[in-house]
């Protein structure tokens, strides 16, 4: 079969498209490798750059399951904010070029462990609910319809967790201040 | 025209789009260099700038490039090569990402979709990490310097620039950058509908916010601390030579016309011209050169703030950004807001 017919087939038999099984394993690469390059490199702003590469990747994935609002979201927070701020707090406090051999320290193997644990956690627990259901993707998911569900739906859970954070940037705010 | 383009096939018109971004950033950013940064300076300062090079030194910039290309590519011996390399690239993509959401007309769009001026404000963030890159990448203190100076500063900026652009969206309910165009062009001043409602007469606030965080995240000056040459050489670009310089230049001045792109979109109507019906197939090919047209007179703005004042101190850069333009922004938000609701 052609792939055009495959692609056919796929897409009328309501299958995930074969275009997007393709570019999620590519991309799904990308990032394991930069995830592991993040976690084994000796210098500290090449994981903060490895990092980007990774949360782009997710950022990309979301865009291949059609929710671009979660995928500019991850650019803007991740990328745009909290990856700043990192390599920000490194350069200010320590931006020694080369290797720093006192990154990978004696806490390596606590760190596989707990990583090896929270992986098993997760698997287990995404096998467990989603094994049997089928994503199907028709259209991008409208930016409108995001908003709908946070303000009718979800309307208790999304200001809890707006004063959550607000408590967060006082307490920050308090901690730091203190002489 | 329509016929023609709706019988291209998808590989086409992408290339047609590709095409028309290269052509995009690399006009507007020749213009500029030339129109403002080359002859409006000069004149300002009762001089005549380039005349050697072609008729009242056109080709100036030709034989500028010539100049760049020549030079030796210097990397510093204890420069991490690869992100020192990588730097100028990160920069110039988000420049470009920065331009697919721009509608040139009816049909004339890179994309068009809901999300709009998010993706842009989202995408525009990530030159920070381009502009860190260079300064830690160089192994230099002035460019380290420079580099954790503009950081703070896009930081401290973008917040009154995102601000200030949600009272837009108020009352344009969307996102749409090509909606908010059509909303300008089908809107009425109190019932009079001659000239549409462009939204600097409703929003003017805002404007004058945008404007003042995007000098801020151009790093021009007044709000030019992370290359001040007096202190930092040139800040995070100090180590650069030849092309890689060329690559920052042309993303610095791409981007200030980007910036005033999106400024005229949301606050000057975009492509539309009062008078014409805004649906018209004319716009395809007059609406880019409208837009370009209110990008020359936004960035004569901005240079000419640029040089007229002397820079911010630091202390007096930080405290313009928190404590005068982000309440000053959500005012204006929760007026547009309540506006909204009681009209």
């Amino acid at each position: 079969m052609t792939p055009s017919g495959v692609l056919a087939a796929s897409a009328s038999g309501g299958d995930l498209f074969v275009a997007q099984n393709v570019f999620f394993g590519m991309i799904a690469l990308v990032m394991v490798v930069s995830a592991i390059r993040c976690v084994t490199t000796r210098n500290v702003v090449h994981a903060a750059l490895w990092l980007v590469l990774v949360l782009a990747g997710a950022a990309a994935q979301f865009i291949l399951l059609g929710s671009e609002f979660v995928a500019v979201t991850q650019v803007l927070v991740y990328i745009g904010a909290i990856i700043v701020l990192f390599l920000f707090g490194i350069m200010l406090t320590k931006a020694s070029m080369g290797d720093d051999d006192s990154v990978a320290g004696e806490k390596r193997l606590m760190a596989s462990l707990v990583a090896v644990l929270l992986a098993v956690v997760m698997g287990i627990a995404l096998i467990d609910s989603y094994s049997d259901t089928r994503v199907v993707i028709d259209e991008p998911q409208r930016f409108g319809a995001v908003s709908d569900a946070i303000f009718s739906q979800y309307i208790v859970a999304f200001e809890a967790v707006s004063v959550l954070l607000l408590a967060a940037l006082i307490g920050a705010i308090v901690v730091a201040r203190k002489e | 025209m329509i016929a023609l383009l709706a019988e291209l096939s998808y590989w086409q018109i992408t290339s047609i789009r590709l095409a028309a971004g290269l052509v995009a950033v690399l006009l507007v950013a020749g213009t500029l260099v030339y129109a403002h940064l080359f002859k409006m300076v000069s004149f300002m300062q009762s001089r005549l700038g380039p005349m050697e090079a072609g008729p009242y030194g056109s080709l100036q910039l030709l034989a500028e490039i010539g100049k760049f290309l020549q030079k030796e590519d210097i990397v510093p011996r204890r420069a991490d090569r690869f992100v020192f390399k990588a730097a100028p690239f990160v920069v110039l993509t988000s420049t470009f990402l920065l331009l697919v959401v721009l509608p040139g007309g009816p049909d004339a769009w890179f994309i068009t979709n809901d999300l709009g001026i998010y993706l842009a404000m989202a995408v525009s963030s990530v030159s920070v990490i381009g502009i860190l890159m260079a300064g830690w990448g160089s192994a230099s203190k002035y460019s380290l310097l420079g580099g954790l100076r503009a950081t703070g500063q896009l930081i401290a900026y973008e917040l009154p620039l995102l601000l200030a652009v949600v009272g837009v969206v108020i009352q344009a309910e969307t996102m749409n950058l090509q909606e908010i165009v059509l909303a300008q062009a089908n809107g009425e001043i109190f019932g009079w509908g001659l000239i549409g409602n462009p939204f600097i007469l409703t929003q003017f606030a805002g404007f004058a916010i945008f404007m003042i965080a995007m000098q801020a995240e151009l790093t021009q000056t007044p709000f030019d601390m992370p290359v001040a040459e007096s202190e930092l050489v040139t800040g995070y670009m100090t180590e650069y030579s030849g092309l890689r310089f060329l690559l920052f230049f042309i993303g610095e001045f791409a981007t200030a016309g980007v910036f005033s792109a999106i400024a005229a979109v949301l606050f000057l109507g975009g492509w539309y011209v009062p008078g014409l019906d805004p649906t018209d197939n004319l716009f395809n090919v007059l609406g880019p050169l409208v837009l370009f047209g209110k990008v020359v007179v936004l960035t004569f703005v901005v240079f000419w703030v640029r040089f007229t004042f002397p820079r911010f101190r630091e202390d007096q850069l930080q405290r313009l950004a928190w404590k005068f333009l982000v309440p000053l922004a959500l005012a204006n938000i929760v007026v547009t807001g309540v506006l909204k609701v009681v009209v």
